[in-house]
């Protein structure tokens, strides 16, 4: 199932595992990105809370948490070569985290709604 | 109020639209940040061949002396800037800057002799200011904004070639010269200089021709439009100096490692020594040194550190000694490149510090401007 968030990051979800991404849209508005920063394995986040860094020439920006949940895995091939991310948005995971409460994700976006909010 | 409506524009502003830039506010003026080809192949595509800039936003100031002498124009511009004027020849361009009484930078300039008079180029942000200023206290001059042109920079290893197919005088000029030229039937100014670090020049052109000339030289095969995003990376690569950001009314010349604009004339034991805002102070600290410098720094890793970063002499952050004025990844560099000031005795090239970054200690170490070779025609 994939789902959006208003700060235009992507979920893909599997078995309350969730991959994190940025949309096309908002790597777009970023420009070439130069700069990941993911979070460590075990972390806990929090909704809304920074879990990501990433930087283009001109400017830092934060991703955030599109949920609560523990990163259970990190996409290293974003921090070697951070254009993956602006060559390819919605395959290039920052991180996944095992959901607290799997159904929460039931009121995010689908991606009717997100394209609707960016048009 | 509507945002844009209070946005000036420069002449070129329906050729940015028309080219899709991404527009922001930049001094006042609606400017193009970037355009589609994005900020990282702007700023190669200026290093390996050809990039035109919209610089209209800055002021070009005519001043003229009341007598029509060219030296008593450059006498009265000299009480305000440390530069060597009357020494400067017709034709011919210097990088110089407005002090002030405490030995601060109000504005930094290009400065042209025009054979009877003065052209000075100012930045966006300081243009009101120093009209007003020049006006104030340039009381045998004649000062004029000239508002019905337009700037453009060419700039690249490629300029050469792509402002020859509209003029042949361009390979007999050097690096700071400044020519008439006709180009495109337009009366111009062509100077070779830029804020790149390549060899390139800039052209000021009558408002209602500079569209025309702007798509002429973007006709070429070899020159692309470039945004003030790529701008920005290409000149802190090429270590100068962006105002308001390295330099401001709390840096002084020395400070700011901007001594080489400041001729013999101008300092002790100079045929004109002193004269101008603050060279007490300024004229001690080329003598003696100042207490802290700019300087050149390179994060040992792969993060950017942004301006007003603070640097510290230690990895654990307890002892600040700086900070970051400027700082971006460096597109030419591959790698993030940065300026600050750090106290003179920490300022030698290969010494270690730290910036804090999202609460880290990241290792930078000082490094020599300019971070990449200057292909100046000199």
């Amino acid at each position: 199932m994939l789902k959006f968030t208003a700060e235009h990051e992507w979920l893909k979800l599997d078995n309350g595992v969730a991959a994190v991404g940025i949309t096309q849209h908002a790597a777009e508005q970023l420009g070439d990105l130069v700069f990941v920063e993911l979070p460590e394995v075990g972390a806990e986040l929090t909704k809304g809370g920074n879990a990501a860094t990433v930087e283009s020439v001109k400017a830092a920006s934060d991703v955030y948490a599109p949920l609560d949940g523990e990163v259970t895995e990190v996409n290293q091939a974003l921090v070697d070569d951070p254009s993956l991310v602006n060559s390819d948005p919605q395959t290039a995971w920052f991180f996944k985290i095992k959901l607290k409460n799997p159904a929460d994700a039931d009121a995010l976006l689908d991606e009717a709604a997100y394209q609707d909010l960016i048009a | 109020m509507d945002h844009q409506s209070t946005l000036h524009q420069t002449p070129l502003h329906p050729l940015h639209v028309r080219l899709n830039a991404r527009l922001v506010p930049f001094a006042g003026y609606d400017m193009p940040v970037q355009y589609p080809l994005g900020i990282m192949k702007e700023h190669l595509q200026t290093r390996s061949g050809a990039g035109l800039f919209d610089v209209s936003h800055m002021g070009q100031v005519v001043v003229k002396a009341q007598s029509g002498n060219y030296a008593d124009a450059a006498l009265a511009l000299e009480a305000l800037v440390p530069v060597d004027l009357l020494g400067l020849k017709a034709g011919r361009q210097r990088y110089g800057f407005f002090t002030n009484d405490e030995g601060g930078i109000l504005d930094d300039l290009m400065i042209t002799n025009r054979g009877d008079h003065l052209l000075v180029v100012v930045n966006a942000a300081c243009k009101e200011a120093d009209l007003a200023y020049m006006e104030a206290k340039l009381t045998s001059c004649a000062v004029n904004l000239l508002e019905d042109r337009a700037l453009l920079a060419l700039q690249g290893p490629r300029a050469e070639a792509v402002l020859a197919t509209l003029w042949d005088g361009v390979s007999a000029m050097k690096f700071m010269d400044v020519r008439d030229a006709t180009l495109c039937g337009a009366a111009c100014i062509v100077s070779r200089s830029g804020y790149s670090g390549e060899d390139g020049f800039e052209i000021s052109v009558p408002a209602e021709k500079a569209e025309e000339l702007a798509q002429a030289l973007l006709d070429h095969p070899d020159c692309e439009a470039i945004g003030l995003g790529a701008r920005d990376s290409l000149r802190l690569e090429a270590g100068l100096c962006l105002y308001g950001s390295d330099i401001d009314t709390t840096t002084s010349p020395v400070e700011a490692a901007l001594e080489w604009a400041i001729q013999k004339a101008r300092r002790t034991g100079g045929a004109r020594e002193g004269g101008f805002p603050g060279s007490a102070r300024i004229l001690e600290e080329l003598n003696n040194g100042a207490a802290r410098r700019r300087v050149g720094l390179k994060p040992d890793g792969k993060a950017p550190v942004r301006a007003h970063a603070t640097l510290f002499r230690d990895a654990g952050g307890r002892e600040p000694i700086g900070e970051v004025t400027s700082g971006t990844f460096g597109p030419s560099v591959e790698s993030p490149v940065a300026m600050g000031y750090l106290p003179a005795d920490l300022a030698a090239a290969g010494t270690q510090v730290f910036a804090e970054v999202r609460g880290k200690y990241l290792p930078m170490t000082v490094a020599s401007l300019p971070f990449i070779t200057p292909t100046y025609k000199r």
